[in-house]
């Protein structure tokens, strides 16, 4: 049970800033894995009012309020008619509704949990965090940072930044009981043209690779499929524990990443056959 | 420190600490409806609505439903014989410990999706964990509840 005697409902980034360099507050996200924390601490610091709930969409990218909830993200039409199904689908494992409703994607993030469904997703997306010190840095950088220096530990995350850069996007996990922690998660996505792959709970952090193979140039089959696959899977390391062993972590990569891929080339399938049916109708016309 | 908050419509205040969590502040309202189950975040018992979202009591910080709607079991009293009385035609109830949860969250169902087919029914409920009754019956009572729920809509 995290203790405190101070709470602090800050009204400025800044406020929240300051009281964050102090070591003994902590920032609050949703507050579920701080809650499971046997610890005392002197001040929990609140972002609640400062407008961080919101998800904004522009022509270029969507920012996504650290303070937006799990349950707002796999709702929000914007992105979910960008992501289609993947983003449902890296959420609803994610112990249930109420649960959703409380954790935060700042929260989510800022952690960088090695079972994270959140952090999984967002990286193989290409996504940027914003900070409120440190500004705008790729997830990917944030992510792999091992251990975080100090200055990031004490900064606040105002937001994750997704560029409007995917083409196509497809996200699948393992799990050994349903609402249970992923025992393997994994992303592919078609970003700037460059086909990308997330694994996380390996069980270590999620990371990524960019296709470096040239195996999908020629159009994506079963067989290519199959071929990255493996070949995705001998790019991470994986390692046993409670879950699985590092053996299986190994063999499902390569099987999470070819349903994935194959899923890839049914969506850009499904949209060149509509910007073929769009150019169609604007020739006749 | 003082928080003012509105319980099951009544306004009200009260002296809390600053890492009071929402589960203790409710029970020691008087509002046992709400259960301490895991405490960790999976069970759903303590599931109570905050400006009308289902939440878990158990991980949320009374200090910030300042300003806001809390609304428990206590204050839901007619739509939760309703809901009972079809959880109970199914035989879904045994030691009853998990159903105070369970109706806050079909409740949250049927406002969010009156129309939920079986999957989108198991998928909402999934933070409702029940050591008794094998969910079978729980899904039969729901899909009975909505239907009951869509034909008082078709008759009014
Ligand atoms: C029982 C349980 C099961 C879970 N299962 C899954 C699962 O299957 N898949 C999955 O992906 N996740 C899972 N999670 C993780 C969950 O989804 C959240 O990622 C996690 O609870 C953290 O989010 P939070 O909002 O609760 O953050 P908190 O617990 O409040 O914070 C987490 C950390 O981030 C810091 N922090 C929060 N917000 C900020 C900010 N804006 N700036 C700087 N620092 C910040 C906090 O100080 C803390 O160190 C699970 C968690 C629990 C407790
Ligand atoms: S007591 Fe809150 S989720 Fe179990
Ligand atoms: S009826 Fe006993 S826990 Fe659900």
């Amino acid at each position: 049970m995290l203790k405190f005697k101070q709470y602090y409902r800050v009204k400025s980034l800044e406020e929240a800033y300051e009281l964050n360099q102090k070591k003994s507050n902590v920032v609050l996200g949703g507050m579920l894995w701080l809650k499971l924390q046997r610890r005392t601490v002197g001040g929990v610091i609140d972002l609640s009012d400062l407008g961080l709930d919101q998800i904004m969409e522009t022509e270029e990218a969507f920012t996504i309020g650290a303070m937006v909830s799990l349950r707002d993200l796999e709702q929000h039409e914007g992105l979910r008619a960008y992501l289609g199904e993947a983003l449902h689908e890296s959420l609803r494992h994610i112990v249930g509704v109420q649960f959703r409703n409380v954790a935060t994607v700042g929260g989510s993030i800022f952690g960088r949990f090695g079972f994270s469904d959140v952090l999984t997703l967002f990286l193989a997306l290409d996504a940027k965090v914003k900070f409120y010190h440190a500004g705008e840095m790729p997830l990917s950088v944030y992510a792999s940072a091992a251990p975080l220096d100090k200055e990031l530990k004490n900064d606040i995350l105002e937001a994750v930044i997704l560029p409007k850069h995917v083409e196509a996007v497809a996200y699948r996990s393992v799990r050994n009981s349903e609402t249970d922690f992923p025992v393997l998660t994994c992303c592919a996505a078609k970003v700037n043209g460059v086909y990308r792959v997330s694994v996380g709970a390996r069980p270590m952090r999620a990371a990524y690779t960019a296709d470096l193979t040239d195996m999908l140039k020629d159009g994506i089959t079963p067989e290519t499929a199959a071929a990255f696959g493996k070949w995705v899977s001998e790019q991470f390391a994986t390692g046993s524990n409670v879950r699985a062993s590092a053996d299986y972590r190994k063999k499902m990569i390569a099987v999470l990443t070819k349903r994935n891929v194959m899923e890839l080339a049914e969506t850009e399938k499904a949209v060149h056959a509509q910007t073929a049916a769009v150019q169609t109708k604007g020739g006749q016309a | 420190m003082e928080l003012k908050f509105t319980l099951n419509e009544v306004p009200r205040v009260v002296e809390i600490s600053a890492d009071t969590l929402l589960l203790d502040l409710l029970r020691s309202m008087k509002c046992y409806s709400v259960k301490r189950g895991c405490e960790t975040g999976n069970c759903g018992l303590c599931t109570v609505f905050v400006d009308e979202r289902p939440v878990l009591s158990c991980s949320t910080l009374a200090a910030r439903v300042e300003g806001r709607s809390v609304v428990t079991l206590e204050g839901l009293r007619e739509e939760a014989e309703e809901y009972g009385a079809y959880i109970a035609d199914e035989g879904a109830e045994q030691c009853g410990f998990c159903n105070p949860g369970l109706m806050m969250n079909a409740i949250a169902l049927y406002r969010e999706n009156p129309e939920a087919t079986d999957d989108e029914i198991k998928e909402y409920l999934a933070g409702n964990l029940c050591r008794c009754s094998g969910y079978e019956g729980q899904l039969r009572g729901i899909r009975s509840y909505l239907e009951f729920k869509k034909g008082e809509v078709r008759h009014e």
